[in-house]
């Protein structure tokens, strides 16, 4: 555990994390390697999909609805031939298929992303209060946990989700929609942090630095931040790798679905779920190309986050 | 023993309670149900009228009681969107959402157990590899997009199968099945194997998982030193104590397949509670949203406690520890 407890200084850290064994086990595997690039390239199409993407697919005085419909331009479709401009089709509005991923990746990731970190939040908080104060506090949290894993998870984000959905005006839900999916998917995933967390800080509570802490008369708050975090934020990471394939999945599930973000935002599922109307007039297209983005992006974080569990865990060394 | 199933009696009520409250909140705080009921040109004497024969004038608790007495009678009010009685609606929809995940689950086990068994015992044959091998992308892939794609393939390209609805019932009663006609039984198998992939790659994986762990203990090294048949080692002592974390899982996921079984019936647009569920939110339909709420709620709570009192009954072990340690 040496990498990732925060580093003092900038190029020392540098220097750390290059003798580590975490970059040691990465160099030495290639397919942790594949999934790190094809993520890196992920991220990077979606946060500069302005600036990289072909076309700008929601800036209307661009479209041409003569333009509508296109297959991929390498496709031999006679019927509706390909266009150079567009590599992989257009929509039934005439935009560029390509656009439309970088655009969705990004929305897609932006939720995932900020799911992920309210889960991680939420669950450490409620994690390290359950394992450092014990007693009734841990019995009722945990209790809490024990009826929200025995649901799953796409089930408390619909059921979250859909009560805001009805309790607000549908215009205010427009606006707030990506921060509504945000909580409804955090809250729904936060209880394996929890756990975890919870376990390693009972671990950590009866070792002697933390016994020493209490002795001075360090704030319960401040032990718990300053010196029994860092020690289980190992275990975290790795959740939060898995943890955010799984948001990216339950949100496209929800937007497929019709009740994640607003057709004016479009993610991924989103794509899918407007291609798929599409799919028996034979522009499998407009389909297949956002799900086949979906599927690469969450297989190779999953596949990253294997790697990083396994080059964490000291028994597999 | 008893102690611990009152325990888990207990717990499951209160979680009971606590999904009642949240359905009942949402009828509460969220719109006017006279709002949703009443025109424009009632009265304020027909307003106050309907408002204490509905005993919305009383306070918060007796509101709950009401609906609280209510809903264990099945009775959750009349949809906004359809205009009908909520657990008529529910009642029609829920053998399509049943066969459906009945089948899904039955295929998920008769799959899945004997692909974990092979894969175990012959660990490095070619075949196991490719078996692990697409059970990784099975995982990899949502539900709708093998939904999507089972349709582009088997409905669009192909048109072998239907992708849509249910195909001909035949009713008994309130009953309807699909199972006994040729349309009903083609309609359910893209939607059924739609359901049960991810089922069945947890099953394999395993039953293959704890295939290896038994195969390595000693009762299965004396068992060969003994001299009895592979086979019989294989199926009677292995496979059988592989069960009880099986038996666990499969209980657990079929609450899992019931709620997969929303985005399913989403995409082959199957008429079962999920979409109604779906289709219900889409239109802030509340009354049909508490009532599935609360059904599915109990339907996990349900599958749970059951699931940890088979486990008690399944395994010894686990009595005479919890007995010593004067329950758990």
């Amino acid at each position: 555990m040496t990498s990732q407890t925060a580093a003092p200084a900038g190029p020392t850290a540098l220097q750390r994390f290059f003798d580590s064994d975490i970059w040691w086990s990465f160099r030495r595997n290639p397919v942790a390697i594949g999934a790190a690039v094809v993520t890196l390239l992920t991220f990077l199409g979606a946060g500069f999909a302005p600036w990289i993407a072909p076309h700008n697919p929601y800036d209307l005085a661009s479209l041409n609805l003569m333009d509508a419909g296109r297959a991929p331009y390498w496709l031999d479709e006679t019927w509706q031939p390909g266009d150079p401009r567009f590599w992989l089709g257009t929509d039934d509005q005439g935009r560029d298929i390509l656009s439309t991923i970088l655009y969705g990746a990004r929305v897609s990731l932006l939720v995932g992303f900020l799911a992920v970190v309210f889960a991680m939040s939420l669950g450490i908080l409620l994690g390290l209060a359950a394992g450092f104060f014990g007693g009734k506090v841990d019995a009722f949290i945990m209790r809490i946990a024990d009826v929200m894993l025995s649901f799953p998870a796409i089930l408390v984000a619909l059921l979250i989700d859909g009560v805001f959905r009805v309790s607000l005006p549908s215009d205010m839900h427009q606006e707030i929609a990506v921060y509504v999916l945000v909580l409804a998917i955090g809250f729904s995933s936060w209880v394996n942090y929890g756990r975890t967390v919870r376990g390693s800080t009972l671990v950590e509570k009866s070792k002697e630095y933390v016994q020493a802490a209490r002795v001075i008369g360090i704030h319960p708050a401040k032990i718990m931040l300053r010196h029994i975090l860092p020690n289980v934020m190992g275990p975290v990471l790795v959740i939060a790798t898995i943890n955010l394939a799984t948001a990216i999945l339950t949100e496209a599930t929800l937007s497929f679905l019709g009740v994640g973000v607003p057709p004016t935002q479009p993610s991924l599922g989103t794509l899918i779920r407007v291609g798929n109307d599409f799919l028996f007039s034979g522009e499998w297209w407009m389909t297949l190309f956002p799900g086949a983005a979906l599927v690469i992006m969450v297989l190779a974080v999953n596949l990253l986050g294997d790697w990083l569990r396994d080059a964490l865990n000291p028994k597999l060394r | 023993m008893l102690a611990f199933i009152l325990r888990r009696l207990a717990q499951s009520l209160i979680v009971m309670l606590v999904v009642a409250f949240i359905a009942f909140a949402l009828f509460t705080f969220v719109g006017d149900p006279l709002a949703a009921m009443l025109g424009q040109d009632t009265t304020p004497e027909e307003r106050e009228r309907l408002r204490s024969a509905l005993g919305l004038d009383r306070n918060f608790l007796a509101q709950f009681w009401i609906f609280l007495s209510n809903a264990v009678q099945g009775d959750f009010g009349i949809s906004y969107r359809l205009v009908r009685p909520v657990d008529e609606l529910i009642l029609e929809r829920l053998p399509a959402t049943l066969e459906l995940s009945m089948t899904a689950g039955l295929l998920a086990l008769l799959i899945g157990i004997p692909l974990g068994v092979y894969t175990g015992l012959n660990r490095d044959s070619w075949l196991s590899r490719v078996f692990l091998t697409v059970s990784l992308i099975g995982v990899s892939l949502p539900t709708f997009l093998i939904g999507i794609l089972l349709i582009l393939v088997f409905s669009v390209w192909l048109s072998w199968l239907p992708s849509f609805g249910r195909g001909d019932v035949v009713a008994f009663g309130w009953w309807t099945t699909g199972f006994l006609t040729p349309s009903g039984l083609k309609a359910l198998i893209l939607p059924s194997i739609t359901l049960c992939l991810f089922q069945l790659t947890l099953i394999m994986r395993l039953v293959r998982a704890e295939m290896l762990e038994v195969l390595r203990t000693d009762y299965i090294k004396f068992a060969r030193a003994r001299g009895l048949k592979n086979r019989s080692i294989n199926f009677a002592h292995a496979l059988k104590n592989t069960l009880v974390p099986v038996i666990t899982i499969t209980g657990l996921q079929l609450g899992s397949i019931i709620a997969f079984a929303i985005i399913t019936e989403t995409v082959f647009q199957w008429p079962g509670m999920g979409l109604l569920f779906i289709q219900a939110v889409g239109f802030a339909d509340i009354p049909v949203m508490a009532a599935y709420l609360c059904l599915v709620a109990f339907v996990f709570v349900t599958i749970n406690l059951i699931v940890d009192l088979l486990y008690y009954f399944v395994d010894p072990r686990l009595r005479a520890d919890k007995g010593t340690a004067g329950g758990h």
